[in-house]
């Protein structure tokens, strides 16, 4: 897998989870994935960006096209330097929450995506990569 | 910060959402909702999503929780134009929405809410007031 120009935003705010929704939507028109498929990229992003910012306390998120040979995609990490999940089992449960909200985010956000790989450890933050590609 | 407007048409509110909306404009949405429909007594919520290309697990949360506040407030809300794709994603995000009603469009929201009434044996045109007409 090669990959292009990376594309960053740090993630301080709301409104940086707002501009991390709209960079990933261009760049997924770019691709050319389908409706749907930018449709969920960016539902994916928007959870996972607000998680970096809640959860997280800020971080970056980078935003990359790759290609795999025959098929482009784009690779979104999200990365931050907070607590850590203590138990990324229990967190990847649908409904399961800490910060009161539905507890569907990061499930949801790995059901939306083909490739998802977190890298977490308590006091050395969370690091979230996804991967959509073109089909 | 920006802010989405509510319009009151007739009986009912309308909610045109035309952003990419930060969280604090979504909760800020809620807020002004319950504050008018205490203030007009507006019996109905349109609020029309056709312009969201998404709806995340936040903006669905608030969307079921403005919802419930609206029934408190003796108020049914109605989400209309919501784009396939985006229901789709919602579906698989894990959120379906209960206990929100939908419908297509603003037109087919507020036939929903006009049946809801009528169904509640509510003869609500008399609302406005008017003086009986007597014939002499």
């Amino acid at each position: 897998m090669t990959g292009g120009a990376v594309e960053r935003i740090a993630v301080a705010s709301d409104q940086d989870v707002v501009r991390v929704r709209q960079l990933v939507r261009t760049v997924a028109v770019a691709v050319k994935l389908s409706l749907v498929d930018q449709t969920k990229l960016v539902t994916a992003a928007s959870e996972l960006a607000r998680n970096t910012l809640v959860y997280g306390g800020g971080g970056t998120v980078e935003v990359t096209r790759v290609e795999n040979g025959r098929r482009s995609g784009i690779r979104i990490v999200f990365a931050d330097d907070g607590p850590g999940i203590p138990d990324l089992d229990l967190a990847l449960t649908d409904g399961y929450t800490t910060g009161g909200g539905l507890g569907l985010g990061l499930s949801g956000a790995r059901r939306l995506v083909d490739e998802f790989d977190i890298d977490t450890a308590v006091g050395r933050g969370t690091t979230i990569s996804v991967t959509k590609w073109c089909r | 910060m920006e802010r989405v407007p509510v319009l009151k048409i007739g009986d009912i509110l309308l909610v045109s959402i035309q952003i990419d909306m930060e969280d604090q404009v979504t909760l800020q949405l809620q807020e002004d909702l319950a504050d008018r429909i205490v203030a007009t007594g507006c019996h109905g919520v349109i609020i029309d999503i056709s312009a969201l290309d998404i709806v995340d697990s936040f903006v669905g949360r608030t969307l079921a929780t403005i919802a419930s506040i609206s029934r408190v407030l003796d108020a049914e809300t109605v989400v209309v134009g919501m784009r396939p794709a985006v229901a789709i994603t919602l579906v698989e995000l894990g959120l379906s929405l209960p206990g929100i009603r939908t419908a297509l469009n603003v037109d087919l929201g507020m036939e929903l809410l006009a049946a809801g009434r009528a169904e509640n044996g509510e003869t609500e045109a008399d609302d406005t007031d008017e003086p009986a007409v007597t014939t002499p």
